[in-house]
């Protein structure tokens, strides 16, 4: 292994601009990678890091160029490199891994010509050999049967396999150089993992330097052995991992840092108090798909979910996708006809042909995932917010103008953003006013589902803070849908663990983070580490369960790192 | 290469705004009558007197084409409106209610669809008759199967969005948040389709007129003038250009325009030029 202080790649005084605009979106950037080391580029979107990434191999997106600067790739000037030279440099010595696996796997071709390609191109090797290699790799990746796999498509795995052969197909040609671009963030949490083991391992062994892309705090500090943190464009602080994280220098590291979610302050509910929203037996099935002359027997979604919210009460749903979380919040916000099973408000049963059915109705809102597409692009936010008034009856124009105003004021936007439009608007603010309009008719429940999953660190932080406070002042109940355990830790009362359409563990917060007692809810919790404050002003990587093998495993690992970097 | 926005929409608008005060003009006052013959007039090329010449009738080519114009505009609008609205509502309801009715009253679409709309047009007027009323029911019928298709799209995706869910959530009815959020998100995609179909409209009106299945003669329309004037084309050549020119040029001018408009209707796109 080369970990020589040698520089694999020296960046200087890049400048990346729009052309013809000459607006800088990097500006004066430098860094370098050596040999053999794991560098993450942090930062939050529109920072400049995919760019930053993908200037190395000059692979910029139409209309935007380098400006000025140097990037040196193994002492070769790569800004003014021949397109043929280019070439060789992008397949054989520099790799590089997508965030979406099945985009950058090509659907319509056998995986063996797939993986074989770029190897027949850079390599001069016996078709016997190569595919020699394509099945090592394979194997090495973790593919049970890879003779089978070299006759499959794509579409045949699932998004943590597909991973898998994409970084097969990259390793395959030995880079010294792999730029990662979120390579894990549409994968579970236990899937994310596995793929990140499995990468940092394989790169590790050939001694390949890794640029991991991303805006997982935690995922980083794991396995990174230096941090760049970006900024608008700049290159705000560097390190070494564990300093920069414990003793962070620049303002903004901090205030990136001190946006990790943290374990709220624990609040008692009464034992004895009737619950709010009650959930007995609710059954979800989804219509199988149609065949020529027949459907397939229906998808369970939901197998006999059973649920009580006491009011004001904030109960989280965690698990990984597929886990039936989301459905199990459609069907509560009337938005999926449950196919068996009740369920319960304010102690009446609700059944769609009754009165109680609309009064349920009136008081259960929902905040949606995306807020670029939750809310409708052609409506003013006045209007926006304002709509779930008119279903209040003795309300005229004027108290519902002055109700829309008072309810922006709460989300901090201010009144006269009712005016404008969505597209005006940051990712944040449409969340606010999201928001407002889940708020603005006074709910008893509201449904968060992923809420703040599309968010920036920095946004999200000040996201759940609002929320948080409109939860205290307004005390509706809230079931909180999120695959983010931080998140959860920060929010939530109670804890409701899903896997496969069923509740496998439910307590209060404390109880279910700090012991588990499902297997599936301590492989979720472990595969997880936390960032919890450090006295510098920083964070900590910390396990959240003590178990045996994993508390060692974090030291050893980045034991392991200091010891390859020095 | 695309022509700056306020470029296209100057041209576009330019052309079309004179196009419908000329025909507006044209269906209150010419400057002869459209239909008047002169036999001491006849074959008369551009001058003083005649502007733009006089036809093997002596009638004055100007006064004709203007008329031509009211003519032409009147029964694209129509057939454009007529055509819009039966597919809208088609497309709304199937995309909305997916299942069973969809699939069958898209089957009877896509049979209609593949049909030439000319041709469809021309079947439709051999039952109907060859007169004004004929052309714009026939090629309403025969254009609103493609309004129906672009639609349902658009409705099938604006659907799945989160702020459909939203509104539904929030307790209004199918029918509101049909009304209030899917049908003004397809506004954009359909001013776009309606801008060129005028075209389509025009361009097919003056070829009916022309194969002699349009309004029918002494009418003036720029499709049967450009017909007649064939006999005419080595000693008339205005005859034959002129009717072609107008119809070009408003091509031309519904393409920009319809360019134009599809930026403008968007909000997204608003204050980004």
């Amino acid at each position: 292994m080369n970990t020589s202080g040698e520089n694999l790649l020296e960046v200087e005084d890049l400048c990346i601009a729009v052309k013809g605009a000459g607006l800088d979106v990097i500006k004066h950037v430098s860094f370098s990678i050596r040999s053999g080391e794991i560098v993450g580029i942090v930062g939050e979107s529109g920072s400049g890091k995919t760019l930053a990434a993908r200037s190395v191999i000059r692979l910029l997106p139409e209309g935007i160029e380098a400006t000025s600067g140097r990037i040196a790739f193994e002492g070769e000037d790569v800004l003014g490199m021949s397109p043929r030279k280019l070439r060789k440099l992008r397949g054989s010595r520099v790799g590089m891994v997508f965030q979406e696996p099945m985009t950058s796997l090509n659907p319509s071709m056998l995986l063996e010509r797939q993986l074989d390609e770029a190897l027949a191109l850079h390599c001069r090797l016996p078709s016997a050999t190569r595919q020699e290699m394509i099945l090592d790799m394979l194997r090495r990746v973790g593919l049970e049967e890879p003779k089978r796999a070299l006759t499959s498509y794509p579409h045949e795995f699932s998004g943590g396999m597909r991973q898998r052969i994409m970084l097969a197909s990259v390793m395959l040609l030995k880079p010294s150089f792999l730029i990662a671009d979120e390579p894990t963030t549409a994968l579970d949490a236990v899937v994310q993992r596995d793929v990140l083991e499995l990468m940092v391992g394989l790169t590790r062994e050939q001694g390949t330097a890794v640029m991991l892309i991303s805006h997982d705090l935690s995922m980083v500090a794991r396995y990174c052995d230096r941090i760049i943190v970006m900024c608008r464009g700049e290159v705000v602080e560097t390190g070494d991992c564990k300093t920069l994280l414990e003793n962070p220098q620049h303002p903004y590291t901090r205030k990136l840092l001190g946006a990790m979610p943290k374990r709220g302050p624990e609040r008692s509910f009464a034992q004895d108090e009737a619950p709010l929203v009650s959930v007995r037996d609710l059954v979800v099935d989804y219509p199988g798909r149609r065949k020529l002359l027949r459907r397939e027997p229906p998808h369970r979604a939901l197998h006999g979910i059973s649920l009580d919210i006491a009011p004001g009460q904030v109960v989280a749903m965690v698990g990984s996708s597929g886990s039936g979380k989301t459905t199990l919040g459609q069907a509560l916000a009337g938005l999926v006809k449950p196919s068996g099973g009740s369920i319960g408000f304010d102690g009446k049963p609700i059944d769609r042909a009754q009165t109680s059915y609309w009064d349920y109705r009136f008081n259960c809102q929902m905040i949606f995932q995306d807020p670029y597409s939750s809310l409708d692009p052609r409506d003013t936010i006045g209007r926006i917010v304002g709509e779930p008034l008119r279903h209040v009856r003795d309300m005229n124009k004027v108290s519902r103008a002055a109700r829309v105003a008072e309810v922006l004021e709460e989300v901090q936007l201010g009144r006269d953003y009712a005016d404008r439009f969505p597209h005006e608007l940051s990712g944040g603010q449409r969340q606010r006013v999201a928001i407002a309009r889940a708020i603005v008719r006074r709910p008893r429940f509201v449904i968060a589902d992923e809420a703040v999953s599309a968010l920036d660190v920095t946004v999200r932080a000040q996201i759940l803070d609002l929320f948080a406070d409109l939860q205290n002042r307004h005390g509706f109940s809230c079931l909180f849908i999120s695959h983010d355990l931080g998140v959860v830790e920060q929010v939530a009362d109670r804890v409701v663990v899903m896997d496969k359409g069923k509740i496998v563990e439910e307590g209060d917060r404390s109880a279910v983070f700090d012991n588990p007692q499902h297997p599936f809810t301590r492989k979720l919790l472990s595969v997880v580490p936390a960032l919890e404050a450090a006295p510098g002003g920083g964070v900590r990587l910390q396990w959240r369960l003590d178990i045996p093998g994993h508390g060692s495993e974090i030291t050893q690992s980045s034991a392991l790192a200091t010891t390859e970097t020095i | 290469m695309r022509l700056p926005f306020q470029i296209n929409a100057m041209v576009g608008g330019a052309i079309i705004g004179f196009l419908l005060l000329v025909a507006l003009c044209g269906a209150f006052w010419t400057p002869y009558d459209p239909l008047g013959i002169s036999f001491s007039d006849k074959l008369t090329p551009p001058g003083p007197s005649h502007w733009l010449g006089t036809d093997e009738f002596g009638r004055d080519v100007a006064s004709r084409l203007m008329a031509g114009a009211a003519t032409s505009v009147w029964v694209s609008i129509t057939t454009v409106t007529l055509a819009i609205s039966v597919g809208v509502v088609i497309g709304v309801t199937s995309g909305y209610a997916r299942g069973w009715f969809d699939r069958i009253v898209m089957a009877f679409n896509d049979a209609l669809l593949a049909f030439p709309g000319i041709l469809l047009a021309l079947g439709l007027l051999a039952v109907l008759g060859a007169n004004k009323y004929g052309i714009i029911v026939a090629l309403g019928i025969a254009y609103s199967p493609s309004v129906a298709r672009i639609v349902r799209g658009t409705v099938l995706s604006i659907r799945e969005r989160e702020f459909i869910a939203a509104s539904r959530v929030t307790g209004n009815s199918e029918i509101y948040t049909m009304c209030r959020h899917v049908l003004p998100n397809c506004i954009a995609p359909l001013t776009v389709l309606a801008t060129s179909m005028f075209g389509w409209v025009l361009l097919a009106e003056s070829s009916l007129s022309f194969l002699g299945l349009g309004v029918p003669p002494p009418a003036p329309t720029w499709g049967n003038m450009l017909a007649s004037a064939r006999p005419f084309i080595a000693q008339a050549v205005w005859l034959a250009v002129l009717p072609g020119l107008c119809i070009s040029i408003t091509l031309l001018g519904i393409n920009l325009l319809g360019d134009a408009l599809r930026d403008r209707l968007d909000p997204r796109m608003r204050g980004r030029t």
